[in-house]
């Protein structure tokens, strides 16, 4: 009967932390997240829409939002410059970036992996604190080497100025990742190429490439997103409207147009995501493993 | 013959060996002399000279021009108080990296142990961990412009919700961007939800490699789950949370992208000018604006210095803190 009494006591108290503990998980984890669902719900609905109701629920669909692919955007006298070549500006940085990163990196992850040289600890140690250093603190000397290299104000050779540094900024980490999969090869494999009569050289290209294919896959479209999405050095630097790239049209876009037309901008914003919609939805663990590995903030 | 031909190639291949590392680290040398040590040697002199728009041209074509001097001028500025904004901008500082830090750090202890244990169902965990996320993820403009919409009094969703949930609507401010403690509060929360997932990560991680037996045990002793949480799961999150804070405050300290981005893209006219009047000109978004829109370059180099120091030397106890093995170890890490 005591016994009884005891379960039952335990039983309630049981059911008692588990209600507290599903409110904890609710306030905590799942309440805030309702702004940031709402918004990206918005973005959705909103770009083909002429009207949405309390924010997600649209009403009236349309193509308007997306005329600015195939008509210019006036706004009063101001004309923007046309959506394409800003877009192929965009890529070229994107695509230049991450060529550059892969190139770098993969040489220097290599050589981290798996030479003996002298400093090799030091240089592994400066890496990572390079990764800890705030880059962004930079931008002034940064602009003024931009300038002594002429390539300031320079229209296209701008882009390529900042293609250069956002290229070094990005490899001390791209380096630190592609060398995580160096490591990863066993040294047997390479061994076993060399003592078959492989040239070094021979044996990185036909043995040791094919194996860290997925982590150069992985670092060039971290290293693409990255100078996709990069906005403030093309906002310090280019001043002439037809080199800038998406993000910093989007950026005066705002300006101008909220209050009048959120619609335009969602769709923009929309157009500008699908890059990362893409590469997200095809390869979600191992982007999610970089940036889980190459954080910073 | 045929030995000296062979201690010949025997020293070439021992000359290669030492030469080979170094050409495939050149490129990856090269690039980080340009973008980072360059810019930091540059970031010191430039410190201490009066350049500005002026003498810039003249700077470019000359480095050693006698038109740049070198000065103490801005030091004197920043530590004696000669520019009166400097206390405004550490006050705004302090407020913005201690709140936002224990987001990171606190807040995101909470969400892991929720997410990470609370939670058994694997799928409704993953759910919530990525869409933690995806503030982190999107392109830091997406997440300037669906604030900028968010926040909008009369088509955003913030001020609906907030009086759906009871607040009356002469608490809510008319302008989220521009009125004075909210838009402080904005700025937290919006640097919070992009900064809550580093912590939220480093600590599920750490999380999900206590061994399950020491869980277990406790399971079956009768404790319950926030017994477990506080007893077992948080004392060993110890180290994991002294990596967050110590890291993230030199993050912290130097980001202003978002700021940058939400109120000079939603403001109107310049950045600088919204981001004094909103309350929200931390540290380094006043070395930026000092440049890049009062073209004194040899000033905001100064203010940037304080913060190029303050980051060597966090780094150092960083070093000296955690080791390097613990440093590397959070890239190999697993959501």
């Amino acid at each position: 009967m005591a016994r009884k009494k005891v379960v039952k006591y335990s039983r309630s108290r049981a059911l008692l932390w588990t209600v507290a503990k599903y409110l904890a998980v609710v306030l905590i984890a799942v309440i805030p997240l309702i702004p940031i669902w709402t918004m990206v719900l918005w973005l959705f609905m909103q770009s083909f829409s002429s009207k949405v109701i309390m924010g997600i629920v649209p009403a009236g669909l349309t193509l308007n939002n997306w005329r600015f692919l195939w008509a210019p955007l006036k706004m009063g006298l101001k004309e923007y410059p046309n959506i394409w070549p800003i877009t192929f500006n965009t890529l070229a940085l994107a695509l230049g970036v991450s060529g550059l990163v892969v190139f770098v990196s993969v040489l220097g992850g290599y050589a981290l992996s798996r030479m003996e040289f002298k400093g090799r600890t030091p240089l592994m140690e400066f890496i990572i604190a390079l990764h800890a250093f705030p880059s962004i603190i930079l931008l002034i000397a940064l602009f003024v080497i931009l300038n002594k290299l002429g390539l300031y104000g320079k229209g296209f050779m701008t882009l390529v100025g900042i293609m250069l540094i956002k290229a070094g900024l990005e490899i001390p980490m791209a380096t630190w990742i592609i060398k995580g999969f160096f490591d990863a090869i066993p040294w047997d494999i390479e061994w076993a190429a060399l003592v078959d009569g492989c040239s070094r050289w021979r044996a990185w290209r036909s043995v040791i490439l094919p194996q860290v294919l997925p982590g150069i896959g992985a670092i060039s479209i971290f290293s693409f997103l990255s100078g996709w999405s990069e906005f403030i050095l093309v906002f310090t630097y280019v001043k002439n409207e037809a080199y800038y790239t998406l993000p910093v049209l989007i950026y005066h876009m705002i300006g101008e147009y909220k209050f009048i037309d959120w619609g335009l901008l969602s769709a923009l914003g929309l157009f500008f995501t699908i890059p990362t919609l893409i590469f997200f939805s095809t390869s979600q663990k191992l982007l999610l493993r970089i940036y889980v590995g190459g954080i910073k903030r | 013959m045929s030995s000296e031909s062979e201690v010949y190639t025997y020293g070439k291949a021992k000359l290669a060996r030492k030469i080979l590392p170094w050409l495939f680290l050149a490129p990856m040398l090269t690039m980080i002399f340009l973008s980072w040590i360059a810019p930091v040697i540059l970031t010191v002199y430039l410190g201490f000279t009066d350049l500005s728009i002026k003498n810039f041209l003249a700077f470019i074509r000359n480095f050693f021009t006698p038109e740049v001097h070198i000065t103490l001028d801005n030091f004197r500025k920043i530590f004696f108080g000669e520019d009166p904004y400097i206390s405004e901008v550490l006050k705004i500082t302090v407020l913005y990296v201690v709140s936002v830090l224990s987001i990171n750090a606190f807040y995101a202890l909470f969400l892991s142990i929720s997410i990470a244990y609370f939670i058994k169902n694997e799928f409704v965990s993953m759910f919530l961990r990525v869409s933690w996320l995806i503030p982190r993820i999107m392109p830091g403009i997406i997440y300037a412009l669906l604030w900028n919409w968010f926040i909008d009094p009369d088509y955003g969703m913030l001020n609906k919700m907030l009086m759906l949930v009871g607040v009356p609507e002469t608490m809510l401010p008319h302008s989220w961007l521009l009125d004075k403690p909210y838009s402080q509060i904005l700025m937290i929360i919006v640097n919070g939800y992009v900064g809550a997932s580093f912590g939220m990560i480093v600590y599920t991680a750490a999380i999900k490699s206590i061994p399950p037996d020491l869980i277990n045990a406790a399971l079956v002793d009768g404790a319950s789950d926030f017994q477990v949480a506080k007893n077992i799961i948080i004392p060993l999150l110890k180290w994991p949370m002294l990596f967050v804070i110590s890291w993230q405050t030199l993050s912290l300290l130097a980001s202003y992208e978002y700021i940058l981005m939400i109120w000079g893209a939603g403001g109107g006219g310049g950045y600088a000018g919204i981001a004094k009047a909103a309350g929200v000109m931390v540290w380094s978004l006043y070395s930026y604006s000092k440049a890049f829109s009062e073209y004194a370059y040899g000033y905001a180099s100064a203010i940037s210095l304080v913060l190029v120091v303050v980051g060597i030397v966090l780094i150092y106890v960083y070093f000296r803190i955690f080791g390097f093995k613990k440093l590397m170890a959070p890239s190999r890490i697993e959501v």
